[in-house]
C-alpha cells in the first residue's frame, strides 16, 4: 500500500530500562481515523510504547514516522511532532495552577502563537465537546477524576493533532467516572479521529475499536479486528487474558 | 517631655533619612535577589552537569562566608584590582548575592515538589523543555515558595543594616549618629526598633495577601488561613 494512506508507522521499536528488556521489536501501521486498541497484563510494555512514539521516551532502536516524516532522531524538531500527536494520561497531568480553561489555551497561546482571544474561544469549543464547558473557570482540584480526564482529552483536541495517544484514560476512575470518558472516546472515534488506546475496558475496546492488538512480553503477540479477536482460533492467548480480565473465561 | 520634643524633632527627621536608604537598598536588592534565585534554582535542577556543580560552588561559597566579610571584600578589596564601588553599590552587591543564593535553595525546594507528571504534560503538548520551566513548574513552585521567599525578604530587611560598615547611612546608621552625638541611645535605638517592627510588619501582612491572591484551590492553602487569624 502506498505511504500516504498510513497517517503513523511504527517500526521495530525496542527499548529497555537497564536489563529490562521492555520493548522487543514493535511494527505496526496506522490508517486515518482508525482506533487501535493496546491489551495485555500489565508490564508488558503497552505505556512505554505510547511514550516511545512521542519520544517522552526514547526508544533504543526503531523508528516512527508521521505522514512520512521521521518522529524519531528529529532533534528540535521533535516539538512539532508533540503539537500533532497528542497525549491523554491515566492520571491526567491537568496543569495544576490554571483553570480547566487555562489548562486548555495554554499550549494554543504558547506553543502554536495562537491569538489568545482566539485561543479562548477554541478553549471553550473544545471544553463544550467534552461536556466541560460549565466547568471552565474550575482549577483541576475542584473537579472529579472522570471530569479532569475530560479537561485533559480537550486539552490534546485543541492542538488538532492527527493522532491522539491514550494511556490507560480510565484506569484511575471508577466504574461511573469511567463510563463518562469512555463515552467521550466513543464520540471521539465516530467523528474519525485517530486514536491508539491503552487500556483494559475490554467493552470497550471490542466495541469501538477498528483493530485489537495484544501485546505481551514486549511484542505484539496477535492483531486483528475485535470480531475475529473473539471468535477467529489463533487469537488463544489473548482470548485468555481476555476471559479472566471480564471473568467470562472457560478456565 | 523633653524625651518627645527630642524624637520628634531631631530623631524622626534623622531616622526617616535612614529608612529612605534601607528602604532603597531593599526594594533595589530583593527583585534582582529574586531573579537569581530563580536563575541558580532552574540550573540547579535543569543545568548541564558542569553548570550544576558551578551553581553549587557559588551557593555554598555564599552561604559558607558572614555576610559582613563578603561587604568588605566588594567594598575595601576590589578597589586594589581596579574595580572601585560605592558603598551603596557595594551593599546592592552583597545582599544580592546573598539573597540569591539563599531564595535559590527555597525554590530548588519548591520545584522539587511539582509533581513529574506536569514536566510530561507540557513536553507532550509541543513545549520546550524551558518554556515548561517558565508556565508551568516555576508558577507553582514559586508559590509554594512564597513562605520562604518572604523569610529570605524579611531578612534582607534587618542584614542590610551591614551597610552601614561601608558608610551608608541607613536606619541602623542614622540611629548611630544621633544616638552618639546626643547620648541618647536607649531612646533613639528603641525608636529604631519600632521602625524595623513597622517594616517587617507591613512585609507580613503584605506577604499574606500576596498569598491569598495567588492562592489556587488544592494547591496552596496556607495563605488563606493565615490570613483568617488576623
Amino acid at each position: 500500500m502506498a505511504d500516504e494512506e498510513y497517517i503513523l508507522r511504527v517500526e521495530n521499536i525496542h527499548k529497555s530500562f537497564g536489563e529490562l528488556e521492555v520493548l522487543r521489536g514493535v511494527t505496526f501501521d496506522v490508517k486515518k481515523g482508525e482506533t487501535i486498541c493496546f491489551i495485555g497484563p500489565s508490564g508488558t510494555g503497552k505505556s512505554t510504547l505510547l511514550r516511545c512514539i512521542n519520544q517522552l521516551n526514547k526508544p533504543d532502536d526503531g523508528h516512527v514516522w508521521l505522514h512520512g516524516e521521521e518522529v524519531t532522531n528529529s532533534g528540535n524538531r521533535i516539538n512539532y511532532f508533540r503539537q500533532r500527536i497528542g497525549m491523554v494520561f491515566q492520571n491526567f497531568f491537568l496543569f495544576d495552577h490554571l483553570t480547566a480553561l487555562k489548562n486548555v489555551e495554554i499550549a494554543l497561546i504558547k506553543v502554536r502563537g495562537m491569538d489568545p482571544k482566539e485561543a479562548r474561544e477554541k478553549a471553550l469549543y473544545e471544553l463544550r465537546q467534552v461536556g466541560m464547558e460549565k466547568w471552565a473557570e474550575h482549577y483541576p482540584a475542584e473537579l472529579s477524576g472522570g471530569q479532569a480526564q475530560r479537561v485533559s482529552i480537550a486539552r490534546a483536541l485543541a492542538m488538532d493533532p492527527d493522532v491522539i495517544l491514550f494511556d490507560e484514560p480510565t484506569s484511575a476512575l471508577d466504574p461511573e467516572l469511567t463510563r463518562e470518558v469512555l463515552e467521550v472516546m466513543k464520540l471521539l472515534a465516530e467523528q474519525g479521529m485517530t486514536m491508539l488506546v491503552v487500556t483494559h475496558e475490554m467493552g470497550f475496546a471490542c466495541s469501538v475499536a477498528t483493530r485489537i492488538m495484544f501485546m505481551e512480553h514486549g511484542i505484539i503477540q496477535e492483531q486483528g479486528s475485535p470480531d475475529q479477536m473473539m471468535s477467529d482460533q489463533t487469537f488463544e492467548r489473548c482470548k485468555n487474558f481476555i476471559g479472566k480480565v471480564t471473568g467470562y473465561g472457560t478456565d | 517631655m523633653e524625651t518627645i520634643q527630642f524624637i520628634s524633632t531631631i530623631l524622626m527627621p534623622a531616622l526617616l533619612e535612614g529608612l529612605v536608604i534601607t528602604i532603597e537598598l531593599v526594594l533595589i536588592t530583593a527583585p534582582i535577589g529574586f531573579l537569581l534565585g530563580i536563575l541558580l534554582a532552574v540550573e540547579r535542577v535543569y543545568g548541564s552537569r558542569p553548570v550544576v556543580l558551578l551553581c553549587k560552588i557559588v551557593v555554598g561559597f555564599i552561604k559558607g562566608t558572614p555576610l559582613l566579610l563578603m561587604l568588605f571584600i566588594l567594598y575595601f578589596g576590589l578597589p586594589s584590582i581596579g574595580i572601585v564601588l560605592s558603598g551603596f553599590s557595594a551593599s546592592v552587591v552583597g545582599f544580592v548575592m546573598c539573597n540569591g543564593a539563599y531564595s535559590s535553595e527555597y525554590i530548588r525546594g519548591a520545584m522539587g515538589s511539582v509533581k513529574e507528571g506536569q514536566m510530561i504534560a507540557a513536553q507532550a503538548l509541543g513545549m520546550t523543555r524551558m518554556q515548561a520551566v517558565r508556565l508551568i513548574i516555576l508558577p507553582q513552585a514559586l508559590r509554594r515558595a512564597i513562605p520562604g521567599l518572604s523569610n529570605e525578604f524579611i531578612y534582607l530587611i534587618k542584614y542590610s543594616s551591614l551597610a552601614y560598615m561601608l558608610t551608608v547611612i541607613e536606619l541602623t546608621g542614622a540611629g548611630k549618629l544621633v544616638a552618639t552625638k546626643y547620648f541618647t541611645y536607649t531612646e533613639t535605638f528603641i525608636v529604631v526598633g519600632m521602625l524595623y517592627l513597622v517594616l517587617v510588619t507591613i512585609t507580613t501582612i503584605a506577604v499574606m495577601l500576596l498569598e491569598r491572591k495567588l492562592a489556587v484551590p488544592g494547591m496552596t492553602t496556607a495563605g488563606r488561613s493565615a490570613l483568617d487569624i488576623l
